[in-house]
């Protein structure tokens, strides 16, 4: 079976909370374990805060865009937003680096992105935006699919 | 579900139970609460309860590590304690347990600080 759906908000941070939920709500359909569940609403929250947090600089007129697939037991997921890019991918996805040490950013979010899923890419333009495509499989489908 | 946060001050030890969810948009009120605290009744120490908060995520170890730096200013110590699995596991990613203790329950975080 095939499905999917599509979110947008306003770069705030009260949507944190409503991203993640939402999110895991609409896979709960594939029946994760507890722990899936947990990883999968970390993830959508670290992806969210940096949009909001680095992409739009907590601009509020901003929008979040995420995207959900789910097929044959594969969440697909993308974090988009139109903010300002990221201009070292690399540097900015080693363990503890923030361009923003004065907030108290622990710099743990993309290492906990790539920990929580099976496979993560970043694409970032300056000046035009960033998307993180994230890919996870249930446990349980794998278990069916053998 | 937002993060509700209760102090209790132990001689020169904050007790801070956290319950609820700790992400970016609830850090920043924590990190409020607990710097005044600190700067308003002379502590020394934090104990930070996690027993009932069901979910954390990177900002939290943010304002968590922030604590941190904050009472090592004052040659205090940091103990955390009631971590459920779920939020062991970033606690183990980033390294912190290197720099902050973790005990079973407040009872034995209060002992080790010296105030039970």
């Amino acid at each position: 079976m095939k499905n999917e759906m599509q979110l947008q908000f306003s770069a705030l941070s009260q949507n944190e909370s409503f991203a993640r939920v939402t999110v895991a709500a609409f896979i709960a359909q594939l029946d994760p374990t507890m722990d899936e569940l947990t990883e999968i609403k970390t993830v959508v929250s670290e992806a969210v805060t940096n949009s909001i947090i680095h992409g739009y600089d907590n601009d509020p007129s901003g929008i979040v865009y995420i995207t959900v697939k789910i097929e044959n037991g594969f969440i697909d997921m993308t974090i988009k937003d139109k903010g300002m890019g990221i201009t070292d991918i690399e540097e900015a996805r080693q363990p503890l680096f923030t361009t923003k040490p004065e907030l108290e950013r622990s710099g743990m979010g993309f290492t906990i992105m790539e920990n929580f899923m099976d496979d993560i890419e970043v694409h970032s333009e300056i000046g035009k935006g960033t998307e993180i495509r994230l890919r996870k499989q249930i446990a349980k489908s794998q278990l069916l699919c053998n | 579900m937002s993060l509700n946060i209760e102090m209790e001050v132990k001689n020169d030890v904050l007790c801070i139970r956290l319950s609820g969810e700790l992400d970016h948009h609830s850090a920043d009120e924590l990190r409020e609460q607990a710097t005044m605290a600190i700067e308003n009744y002379g502590i020394r120490h934090i104990i930070l309860n996690l027993e009932s908060l069901s979910f954390m995520d990177s900002s939290g170890l943010g304002v968590i590590l922030g604590r941190y730096k904050q009472i090592k200013q004052l040659h205090g110590e940091m103990v955390v304690c009631a971590i459920s699995p779920a939020i062991q596991r970033l606690f183990d990613m980033s390294g912190l347990f290197k720099i902050i203790r973790l005990e079973p329950t407040e009872e034995f975080a209060l002992q080790r600080l010296g105030v039970a």
